[in-house]
């Protein structure tokens, strides 16, 4: 038995990566290189506002001060930042109609499932596309517009709606918050930005669907969305890239604001190439990503399916600073071959009456390595502050590997904490059960995994959750024996 | 239906079953008695292709196939069906989703179409109020928080709507209430006729006053030791087994 499940398990990894294909296409791509000149290039480029330029070269100069983080759970060969491009884009110049969009990065997309063409589109799905460092088509703007919803690029937001990007940006997540932070807000080229005025429900979801395609290049977006008071949007973003024999670097940062009385759902299919079996390639995936519930009944919601990647470090986090505000997280992170997760949470409780909610599921197999940090903080004002914190992890073979970091720090007596957290192995037992019914290895993997990441799918959006059920399904083909 | 032969299994170098004679013809009902640990769940593992068990030396048939190196889904859609004495739970996995993967899985392999959503419901709620059980079980996590009776009542309504050839029955009679006791050997009473075989796993006499036995086998220490009619049991309910064994 042992021995077969080593067999099916080593053979799971020669599982093809669906997305690893390039596309072929001209390009402006600037000479590998990070300096003042860089980031001052980068913004003429893009025709930013003075202040902008400046925030960029304050934020490299406390980056260059930085140390790179080494407490994550994570092993990775140190990234050389001299070696990256910063900036990659098809030359293509974007305008309104999606007529003039490359038809190489339509087919790219068409390839990918993502259909840019509004009649074609999934009902009620806006996307946003980014390709390498740039927004290459935004679908549905107009009859979003109708509705007074801004939703376009980050570059156009800085040009046509600056009040807005310059009170919100760095807002959430400040300059200097951490080394990574800092390395994009001097660098970030593109990424999505929403705005949803007071009293307004969304009227379709909207997404961002990143595209890593050049080589060599870093990929570093921004993404600000802001739902303004009794407002009400879910977004959702996906990722994937070529496969590659060297790591390429994403370094996100995502800021969410929501005022009083509006909620913000983000979801997350995370599926950037993973490297090979030895290791080899993958995509290091740096991000943060955090909300601020800024009034009063404000809701944050982080939903994550995260199967991509080789190494992940990534802690989208809630502030609750209006009281009776609301944060969650839902994550399912998956790690086979030699893929890294240090991934989860941090709820910040300021208000009065906040509640926080933690579920996180983590599914290795193997040699996979899954980490979960997460951190509940209750301040001292926080009166009847609540968290529920439940992490459970899932081990698919015997080579790889789960971690539970919970960090909980309270300042007011009145809080209430519940922890629960449980490791175990994918049972034999469960699968004989299963076989035993005629139901064949594969589907009783996914099945058992499915029923295990439960509370975590219901959270997204429909055509998502079954889109993420899929993933996992693929992502754990063959992983027993 | 199902021919073994002097089928010898061990678990981590310990020999369990030593050398197992066995055939069940299609259409008849047998038992097997055995005191705790002489190896019947052992021989319902074996039969049914449970991997941690080594099988060494013997053969299974069925329907005159040699299925001893088949693996267990094969089993399964060969038409194998074990009730277990100790059902797992499968947190997040709905008994509705479940059961429909497994007929799904069958009607597959028999080359029949999925059965449709509107029967499956029909089928399954006509079952579930037959064993009193609420439509609501269809939604809850398979075996998770089960009550014991509820845990064999699940095997009883699987074994039903997957409709085998042969169906072992690892003590389902065990922990049932009187009523439930009933409905389970209604249940298996429902499922047997002329073209079907079961394969009753128990330590008492209760449940055989509702199903007939057509033979009655006695396992000790990995070795059926005396097949007979009903009289076996009530002489092992009066006398035990100690002159059994020798
Ligand atoms: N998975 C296992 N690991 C170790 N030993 C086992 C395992 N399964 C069975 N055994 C051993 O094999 C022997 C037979 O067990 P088995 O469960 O087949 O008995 P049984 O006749 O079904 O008993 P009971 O009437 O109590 O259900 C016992 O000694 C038991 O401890
Ligand atoms: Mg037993």
């Amino acid at each position: 038995m042992i021995d077969k499940n080593q067999q099916i398990i080593d053979s799971a990894i020669d599982q093809e990566y669906k997305y690893g294909f390039t596309t072929d296409i001209e390009t402006t791509t600037f000479e590998p290189g990070l300096d003042e000149g860089v980031i001052t290039k980068l913004s003429k480029l893009k025709k930013e506002p003075q202040w902008l330029l400046d925030w960029r070269l304050k934020a490299y100069e406390s980056w260059k001060k930085m140390e790179e983080p080494t407490w994550a759970q994570v092993d990775y060969t140190p990234v050389d930042y001299q070696a990256l491009s910063y900036y990659s884009a098809p030359k293509y110049k974007k305008n309104d109609s999606l007529d003039d969009v490359d038809p190489d990065i339509i087919d790219t997309y068409n390839k990918l499932g993502i259909s840019l063409n509004e009649q074609k589109r999934l009902e009620g799905v806006a996307v946003d596309a980014v390709f390498d460092s740039v927004s290459v088509a935004t679908t549905f703007k107009k009859e979003l517009a109708k509705h007074g919803v801004i939703f376009c690029s980050f570059s156009e937001a800085v040009i046509d709606h600056p009040e807005l990007v310059k009170k919100y940006l760095g807002s959430v997540i400040p300059r200097t918050d951490n080394y990574f932070a800092a390395l994009n807000s001097a660098v970030f080229s593109d990424g999505s930005f929403v705005y949803i005025p007071k009293n307004v429900r969304c009227p379709m979801e909207l997404s961002t669907y990143f595209r890593i395609n050049a080589a060599n290049t870093g990929q570093f977006e921004r993404t600000l969305i802001i739902a303004d008071e009794g407002s009400h949007v879910s977004y959702l973003e996906g990722c994937t890239a070529p496969m590659r024999d060297e790591n390429q670097l994403h370094a996100a940062c995502v800021e969410l604001v929501a005022h009083k009385d509006a909620t913000i759902k983000y979801s997350t299919i995370q599926n950037w190439y993973a490297g090979d079996k030895e290791g080899r390639g993958g995509i290091y995936n740096f991000v943060t990503k955090r909300g601020i519930c800024a009034g009063d009944r404000a809701k944050i919601s982080w939903t994550q399916v995260e199967t991509g990647s080789a190494v992940t470090w990534k802690y989208p986090s809630v502030i609750m600073q209006g009281d009776d505000s609301v944060g969650e997280f839902y994550s399912v992170a998956v790690t086979k071959n030699k893929q890294q997760a240090d991934t989860g949470t941090k709820m910040i409780h300021i208000g009065k009456n906040t509640k926080s909610t933690i579920i996180s599921k983590g599914i290795s197999a193997g040699e996979g390595q899954n980490t979960y940090r997460g951190g509940v903080k209750i301040l001292k004002n926080a009166d009847n502050a609540r968290n529920f914190s439940q992490c459970d992890s899932i081990l698919i073979g015997n080579k790889c590997g789960a971690h539970t970091f919970p960090y909980i720090d309270v300042k007011n007596p009145t809080a209430k904490m519940e922890h629960e957290a449980t490791t175990s192995s994918i049972g034999e037992d469960q699968l004989f059960y299963c076989n035993q019914r005629g139901i064949n290895l594969d589907d009783s993997v996914s099945m058992i995994v499915n029923g295990f990441c439960k509370e975590v799918f219901a959270e997204l959006p429909m055509e998502f959750a079954v889109e993420a059920k899929q993933l996992i399904e693929v992502t754990l083909e063959n992983s027993v024996g | 239906m199902i021919k073994i032969e002097n089928l010898k299994a061990s678990i981590e170098d310990k020999e369990i079953l030593k050398g197992i004679d066995l055939e069940i013809p299609k259409g008849e009902i047998h038992v097997i008695m055995g005191r705790n640990g002489s190896g019947k769940s052992t021989l319902a593992n074996v039969i049914a292709g449970n991997e941690t068990y080594e099988v060494d030396s013997g053969l299974i048939a069925m329907n005159g196939n040699d299925i001893t190196e088949m693996s267990i889904e094969n089993r399964a859609l060969q038409g194998l069906f074990l009730c277990f004495q100790y059902p797992v739970a499968i947190p997040g996995v709905s008994m509705a989703y479940f059961l429909r993967a497994a007929l799904n899985a069958k009607n597959k392999h028999d080359g029949k179409e999925e059965m449709d959503a509107v029967k499956f419901l029909a089928t399954a709620k006509k079952i579930l109020s037959d064993l009193g059980l609420d439509d609501s079980f269809l939604k809850r996590s398979i075996n998770d928080g089960f009550s014991g009776g509820e845990k064999k009542k699940s095997e009883i309504l699987q074994l039903l709507m997957l409709n085998p050839q042969l169906a072992i029955l690892d003590e389902t009679d065990s922990g049932l209430d009187v009523d439930a006791l009933r409905t389970v050997a209604k249940g298996v009473n429902e499922f047997k006729n002329d073209n079907n075989s079961v394969l009753i796993i128990t330590h008492y006499q209760r449940l055989l006053e509702y199903i007939e036995p057509d033979v009655v086998h006695i396992m000790i220490d990995g070795k059926i030791v005396k097949s007979g009619d009903m009289k076996l049991v009530h002489e092992v309910e009066k006398n035990g087994y100690s002159w059994l064994m020798k």
